[in-house]
Formats: C-alpha cells, sequence, structure tokens
C-alpha cells in the first residue's frame, strides 16, 4: 500500500506523529555548525556551499510532499522555475532588485501556481499523475524557450540586478552575502518545515501517504490537505529557485524541464525520504560528487548517479540516513 | 485553395506517420502497465536501442534494411528479457515510488552508455535507394519511406490486436488485466505471461524507434525527450486498453505535426495545454475503465 | 422508533449487473443487526453505498432521519458514520497510536493544526490511550501497526473507528482471517461496544452472529430476502436454502 520503505516511517527519526518528541536534539544543529564551519574554512567553495544550500532548501519542498504526504513528481522543477524566473524578470527587466521582494513575488508566484495544478493534477493517481507533473515543467520550459524577450529564450535571462540585502549588505564577488543569506532563508523554511512536519497536519500527511482510503473514512479533507501541501512545497521550491537566481545572478532554461526535478529526486532519494534530514544529506553529497567528478567523467557521472539510484532502491531504500540508522542499531545491539 | 489542401493532406501523412510510430513504440508501456502494474519510465531506452541497432546497422555493416528492422525488434526484446528477469522482476511489488526511481536510474545509465558509445550527435539514418524517393498515391506524391513505415505499422498493430483478441496469449493476458489474482487461480503462470508480454512490448518498442529514426532522431537523450510522449499516450488512451493509446497517439501525431507546420513558435505548448484539459475533463483517460 | 440508519429502495448496477436491488434496510438506535448472504450477495457493496464509496443508481440513504445520498463519504463520517473494513485498512507505517490519534483529531476537528506539535494534543492523546487500553491494546500503543499480529490488526480496524465515536457503526467482518484462538478477543471486544452505538456487521461466521446480533437481515442476489430475530432467521426455510443450507447442509 505503502509507496514508501519501511525505513522512512515509525521509528525512523523525524517521522512526526503524536507521540513523537518535538523538540530539537543536539545532532540538528550539527548541519547549522558544519554550514557556519564551512563559511570561514572554506572561503574559496562559498559559491558552491551556497549552491547546496539552496538544492537542500529545493529537497527539504520534495521530502515534504514526497515523503510525508506521498505525492510522487516529476515536475517539482515547476515551482523552482517559476521562482527563479520571476526572481529574474523582476531584476533584470522590470527594476524591482531588492532581494527579499524578489523573493517573496516568487513564493507568492509559486504557491499560487501550486495551489491551482494542485487543485487540478491531485485529482489523479499513478502514471497519469506522473504524466501531468511532468507536462507542467514542460509548458514552462515551452514558455521559457520561445518567449525570449521576457525570458531571454535559450541564452537564458544574464544581468539580473540585485540590491544589498535589508540595504546593508552587497553581494560580494567572493560569495560571502550570497552564502549567508542563502543560509539565512534556508534555516526559517527548515524551522517552518520541521513544525510543519511535527503538527497534527503533518500526522495526517503521513496517514495519506500510509493509505489514503482510511483517511477519507475517518472523514479527513484528503483532497483539500493534499492541494495544501502541495502549495506549501510549491511555495518553498519557488524561494529556493528564486535563490539560485539571486546567487548567480542569471537563470537559464535548465532550472526546468525533466532533469532538475530528476536530480532532485535523486538527491532527496540518495540522502533518504521521510526523515527530514535526508534532504540535507543528500545533496550536500550529490553537488560536492558532481564538482568533483562531473567535470572530468562527464559521461561516467551520468551512469554513476544512474547505477546509485538504481542500487539505491535495490539494497538500501533508507538512502544514506537509513544506512546510518541501521548501522547504529547494530552498534546499540552488540554493545547492549 | 489547392495550395492548402496539399498542405493540409502532407500534415495528415505526416501525422499518421507519426502517430502510428508512437502507437508502436507505446503500446508496450501501455500493456505493462496494464498487466503488471508496472510504472516503466525507462520504456523509451528499448526505443532508442532498437534506432541505434537500426542506424548502426545500416552505417556499419551490409545488412539489408528489412533485416536491420528483424534485428532491431529481436536483439531489443531479447535484451528486455535478461533486464526483465534479473531487475525488473524484483519490483512488481515493490510501491510506485521505487519503480519511477528505479527506471529513472535505467534511463540515465542509458543515456550515459549511448553517450559513450555513440557520441552527442544525433545517428545518421542511411537508407537503402529502394526506399528513398516519392511514392504516387492517389494522384499525389509521398516520399516512399514513409508509406513504408505507415504499411510496416499498420501491418504490425493489426498482428498485436489479432494477437490479443484471438489466441490463447491474448486470452491469458486479458484475462490477467482485469484479475491477476482470479488468472492465476485457474492455472496461468503470470511470471512466463509477464516475461513474454514484457518482451513483445520491449521488442515493439526497438521496432517503432528504428522504424521512426529518421521521424525523432536518434540520439543519447532520447529516453528522457520522448517520456512526456509515452505518459500522455498511455494516460490519454488508459491503461490496459489497446484501442485507447492508438487513439490517444494518432491525436498526438496529427496534432503535433500540425502545430509544427502551421505555429512553430508555441513548440509542444498546446499538447501539453490540451492534454492537461483533457485529464480534467476525464481523469480516467478516453478510453480508461471508471472505477 | 426512528431508525439512526435506513436505506430506501437503494439500487446499484454495473450495466447489466444488479448488485443492490431496491434494498429497504433500518437500523434502530443500539442495535446489534446483522447483514448476511452468500458470497456475492452484495453485503459489501451495500456497505459502500451507505458510506459513500459508491454512488447508487436510484434510492435514498437517511441517517439520524436526515437524508445523505449524494453527500461525499466524509461529510458522512461527520454525522456519525464509522466503519471498518473486510481487509485491514490501516497505517501500516505508523504507531498504533498514531493509527487511533488520527481519527480521534479528525473528529475533534483539531487534525489540520499546522504549528502546534501533534503531541501537545494531551486531550486526543490521552483519549487515544484509554481508547486503547479498553481493547487490551495498551501494551501496544507505541509499536508500528506492521509489527503487530494479525488478530491485533484487526483490533486496531476497531479502534480506529471507536476514535470517531461513531453513531452507526459498520463492521465489515471484523473477524476475517484471524484464527480460531485468538478470535475470543474479537468477541469480547465486540460484546464491550458501548451501548449507544447502533451496530451493522457482516460476518460469515454464523456462530459468531447468532451470538452476537439481535436482528438478522438476508441478502441474497442484491435484494433483502428477509429480516427478523436469529430464531426466525434459523426457522427460515428460504434462507435455509440459499445460505445456511450451503453453509451447514
Amino acid at each position: 500500500m505503502s509507496a514508501l520503505p519501511p525505513a522512512a516511517a515509525a521509528g525512523a527519526a523525524h517521522a512526526g506523529g503524536y507521540v513523537a518528541d518535538p523538540r530539537v536534539r543536539w545532532q540538528e544543529w550539527l548541519p547549522w555548525l558544519l554550514a557556519a564551519a564551512a563559511f570561514f574554512a572554506a572561503p574559496d567553495y562559498l559559491s558552491l556551499g551556497a549552491r547546496i544550500l539552496i538544492f537542500i532548501l529545493f529537497a527539504l519542498s520534495l521530502d515534504l510532499i514526497l515523503g510525508y504526504a506521498g505525492i510522487i513528481t516529476l515536475g517539482h522543477s515547476a515551482f523552482f522555475g517559476v521562482g527563479a524566473y520571476v526572481a529574474g524578470i523582476l531584476g533584470a527587466k522590470l527594476g524591482v532588485t531588492d532581494p527579499l521582494v524578489q523573493l517573496a513575488a516568487a513564493a507568492a508566484a509559486a504557491g499560487v501556481l501550486g495551489v491551482l495544478t494542485g487543485a487540478i493534477i491531485l485529482r489523479t493517481t499513478g502514471l497519469t499523475l506522473l504524466m501531468l507533473t511532468l507536462a507542467i515543467t514542460l509548458v514552462f520550459l515551452e514558455i521559457a524557450n520561445k518567449a525570449t524577450s521576457i525570458t531571454g529564450g535559450a541564452d537564458g535571462l544574464a544581468g539580473v540586478v540585485v540590491a544589498p540585502v535589508l540595504g546593508l549588505f552587497r553581494f560580494d564577488l567572493y560569495g560571502k552575502t550570497a552564502y549567508l543569506y542563502a543560509l539565512a532563508v534556508l534555516f526559517v523554511c527548515w524551522w517552518l518545515v520541521r513544525r510543519l512536519i511535527y503538527s497534527p497536519f503533518g500526522a495526517s500527511l503521513t496517514g495519506i501517504r500510509e493509505n489514503a482510503v482510511r483517511m477519507h473514512a475517518i472523514g479527513a479533507p484528503v483532497y483539500f490537505r493534499m492541494v495544501a501541501v502541495y502549495a506549501i512545497s510549491a511555495t518553498i521550491a519557488g524561494i529556493a529557485g528564486a535563490l539560485l537566481t539571486q546567487t548567480h545572478q542569471f537563470v537559464g532554461l535548465n532550472v526546468l524541464g525533466l532533469e532538475p526535478s530528476g536530480e532532485l529526486l535523486i538527491m532527496l532519494i540518495l540522502g533518504g525520504v521521510g526523515r527530514l534530514y535526508g534532504a540535507f544529506v543528500g545533496p550536500f553529497v550529490y553537488l560536492i560528487a558532481q564538482d568533483y567528478l562531473a567535470k572530468q567523467f562527464p559521461e561516467y557521472w551520468y551512469f554513476g548517479i544512474g547505477l546509485i539510484l538504481v542500487l539505491v532502491v535495490l539494497f538500501a531504500r533508507g538512502g544514506i540516513l537509513g544506512i546510518v540508522d541501521a548501522a547504529r542499531a547494530r552498534l546499540r545491539r552488540r554493545s547492549a | 485553395m489547392e495550395a492548402f489542401l496539399s498542405s493540409l493532406v502532407s500534415v495528415a501523412f505526416h501525422g499518421l506517420a507519426y502517430g502510428m510510430i508512437l502507437y508502436v513504440i507505446s503500446v508496450g508501456l501501455a500493456v505493462t502497465m496494464g498487466l503488471m502494474g508496472f510504472a516503466n519510465l525507462a520504456h523509451g531506452v528499448f526505443a532508442m536501442a532498437g534506432g541505434y541497432i537500426l542506424t548502426s546497422s545500416l552505417q556499419h555493416t551490409s545488412i539489408p534494411f528489412p533485416a536491420a528492422l528483424v534485428l532491431a525488434f529481436v536483439a531489443v526484446a531479447a535484451g528486455s528479457v535478461v533486464l526483465e528477469r534479473l531487475l525488473y522482476a524484483r519490483l512488481y511489488s515493490a510501491g510506485e515510488l521505487e519503480q519511477v526511481l528505479f527506471t529513472i536510474g535505467l534511463i540515465f545509465m542509458a543515456v550515459a552508455v549511448a553517450r559513450l558509445i555513440f557520441g552527442t550527435l544525433q545517428a545518421p539514418v542511411i537508407l537503402p535507394d529502394y526506399i528513398k524517393g516519392q511514392y504516387a498515391l492517389f494522384g499525389r506524391e509521398f516520399p516512399t519511406y514513409r508509406v513504408f513505415l505507415i504499411a510496416v505499422s499498420g501491418v504490425m498493430i493489426a498482428a498485436l490486436w489479432f494477437g490479443v483478441e484471438r489466441t490463447r496469449w491474448g486470452a491469458m493476458v486479458r484475462a490477467a488485466v482485469d484479475n491477476r489474482a482470479m488468472a492465476q487461480s485457474v492455472g496461468i503462470n503470470t511470471r512466463r505471461l509477464f516475461t513474454l508480454t514484457f518482451a513483445l512490448g520491449s521488442g515493439l518498442a526497438g521496432l517503432g524507434g528504428a522504424l521512426g529514426a529518421e521521424i525523432v532522431a536518434i540520439q543519447p537523450t532520447y529516453p528522457l525527450e520522448q517520456l512526456v510522449f509515452y505518459l500522455i499516450v498511455v494516460a490519454v488512451g488508459g491503461q490496459g486498453s489497446l484501442r485507447g493509446p492508438l487513439v490517444a497517439a494518432l491525436l498526438i501525431g496529427f496534432s503535433d505535426t500540425a502545430l509544427k507546420y502551421w505555429l512553430p513558435q508555441f513548440g509542444a505548448f498546446f499538447i501539453y495545454v490540451a492534454t492537461i484539459a483533457l485529464l480534467l475533463w476525464r481523469p480516467m483517460g478516453l478510453f480508461g475503465r471508471r472505477v | 422508533m426512528n431508525a439512526v440508519l435506513e436505506t430506501r429502495a437503494l439500487c446499484k448496477s454495473f450495466g447489466a449487473l444488479v448488485v443492490a436491488d431496491s434494498v429497504g434496510f433500518r437500523l434502530a438506535p443500539g442495535a446489534r443487526h446483522a447483514l448476511i448472504g452468500p458470497n456475492g450477495a452484495g453485503k459489501t457493496t451495500l456497505l459502500n453505498l451507505i458510506t459513500g464509496r459508491i454512488e447508487p443508481s436510484s434510492g435514498e440513504i437517511l441517517l439520524a432521519g436526515e437524508p445523505v445520498t449524494g453527500l461525499r463519504p466524509a461529510a458522512r463520517v461527520k454525522r456519525g458514520l464509522g466503519r471498518t473494513f473486510q481487509i485491514n485498512t490501516l497505517f501500516r507505517q505508523l504507531a498504533v497510536i498514531d493509527n487511533v490519534a488520527l481519527a480521534i483529531a479528525e473528529r475533534d476537528g483539531v487534525a489540520g493544526g499546522m504549528f502546534r506539535p501533534a503531541s501537545r494534543q494531551r486531550a486526543v492523546i490521552d483519549e487515544a490511550l484509554a481508547l486503547l487500553a479498553t481493547l487490551g491494546l495498551a501494551e501496544d500503543a507505541r509499536a508500528r501497526v506492521a509489527d503487530l499480529p494479525y488478530g491485533k490488526q484487526r483490533l486496531v480496524e476497531i479502534a480506529i473507528a471507536l476514535g470517531l465515536k461513531p453513531k452507526v457503526l459498520l463492521l465489515d467482518e471484523p473477524a476475517a482471517g484471524v484464527p480460531s484462538l485468538e478470535s475470543h478477543r474479537i468477541l469480547e471486544v465486540l460484546d464491550d461496544l458501548p451501548r449507544d452505538i447502533a451496530i451493522l456487521i457482516i460476518e460469515h461466521d454464523m456462530d459468531l452472529v447468532f451470538r452476537f446480533a439481535q436482528r438478522i437481515t438476508v441478502l441474497s442476489q442484491g435484494a433483502v430476502l428477509t429480516e427478523g430475530t436469529p430464531a426466525e432467521i434459523a426457522a427460515d426455510a428460504a434462507v435455509r436454502q440459499v445460505y445456511l443450507g450451503e453453509r451447514h447442509g
């Protein structure tokens, strides 16, 4: 019945529910400490760092619908891409340069799109749902590709102007501001998402994932909740997209379509689905590996990520965090 | 007026050719989905493999064209049996998410392998002379190759339909699509049935990819780019149906060709929008069974 | 007396196949009512019609005297209609207490809260624990449903439905598939169900039916064959022929 591996549910970390302790555990501060340490220790890698933070945010938004609510999508890039283009068009064409205004506009656009498309597609399931999610991101890819006067078409939209954050912090050449800005936005979104999955609403999402028929039978407004979480997830994805544009001062076609959606799925699966921090581990490992390997061995890189995906599905359905959990459980049993 | 009429005929003809190819490729996915409930997003890999087998055979060997087509069918079908036995079968009872991820992984691997072996450029289709040129039909000239393509596809579709309606295998497939548990309980070996049907569907995809290599260029990203059309054919046509996907494939064939001809600046935009609208109206597809 | 649940001339057909043929049926308040009939008689179909999973071709369904025929399943649940499923329909990867708490939270209208942690919903959690205790599942509250033995999973089926505090409870073969060694637990639980809930039970186990039910309705080929007390049903020749004869004969 469930689309998820057993490791992603009860007993696994951060599955939510009525008896889960919602307090932040000490391990949960580790990513933030690491991010702060990286700022000082690796100043040459801040643009890669910002990219990782942005994809963590994007993966977090996917985990909300995929890991918790069990909605499978091939088109999450639609919201990421729309957010990215809204920020880009505002900064490059319309003279709206305040980063937080751009962010808010991107979030609103993606959120509205999430409500509209969610209301349409969440009435379907299975292959039809997959096809619709894919078709929607392809619609936007077509628009971005063909509406060259607004989007720059295949050349992309360069020269996106982004004013200093809060009028104080200019986006510098070393990417210091970009890194801290992305980190701050990620932190806020993480906190909100975390509240959400520990809330009754979050618990009801896992109920929908586990058994939609029973959710109907206990009188839950299943469709409404799915559209709601889809819109929230879309909003966060839109914010992530806007961050990408702002930190690069550029937006191109590669934010839309099947490939970015597929890569995002790979990152999340690699880290672990429905565990909250799988969305942190996956993009971190994936993007660092990509930075080293993809340039040197582009063909093998694609083959490698495909192979890893196949192996994860066949042998390690909980992803990296699932492996860590299993290893810790084994250690505990041995010491006991 | 005559100019418009001739462009109309031309669009209809090329749309028919593209639609038939799309159907020959996608019908395997529709059946796999209906029979095994398996979301095989990597279906386009089989079509690409068929395409590469044909193009390389014609380019590098002296295998005659018809034999290359047969080879595309047979080799892809045989290869798919290995994949099905080794990998796919492990995931029949898994969740949809696992199937989706697994087959996306296969796509990525296939794209990489194709790029390594064949490079990133599209594979040239070197046709024998007897199939080039024009063919006169009803007082108009048509490209001979496409006439041939439509004829072969038509024969294949007729054979497939006959097979499903009239043979023992077809009866078993229909029974298993209706009710798998029931089919098993009356002694149908669903395991073998799945393998056989999967091989046939993949082989047809290989043949379709090969036949259509001149319409849909064979290149490494083929399975990624074509995926959405296969999904539309199955979702609009209705899973587990044979007739529905044909209607859907022909609709896509005609409308895509017409749009490329008259409104090239919009690309596939209208097809996606029309598909979304259609499924909003009928979530189970045109011929899908309502539960 | 007013019926808490009533169907009037309820019909459903799929093409030429008639699965519900003008079913008229009344459930009294606090009733212990069994619905029996041979396989394919349309028992589960009738249940699905009442709960709204399928729409009737014609006829009417009334809950506490008010028509609910066109209402969505969720709206009927809000009006006091609870059900269990013949095949376990549980949140398998969630803890037992979450299975029940989800239902209680829906009933209380707190299930949509997005900000306060679920674990702060003390009222929901306490009620869930108390309910599990009455069913003898207190020890298993934190276990994952998928890890429970089958008999206990059947109890969770009932627990979820009871969490809704229904006025009418539809039990679809609650003891189906439970080994006889464990089925006495199900029987005890059924005997102890609150008297103010009207219960309609579908069951194949005749011992259970005759022990539990005060009234029995017999369905055959989608239509009501007869209705009466257990003694009347046991003595009915037509029933023996279509059903009991086939079972015990």
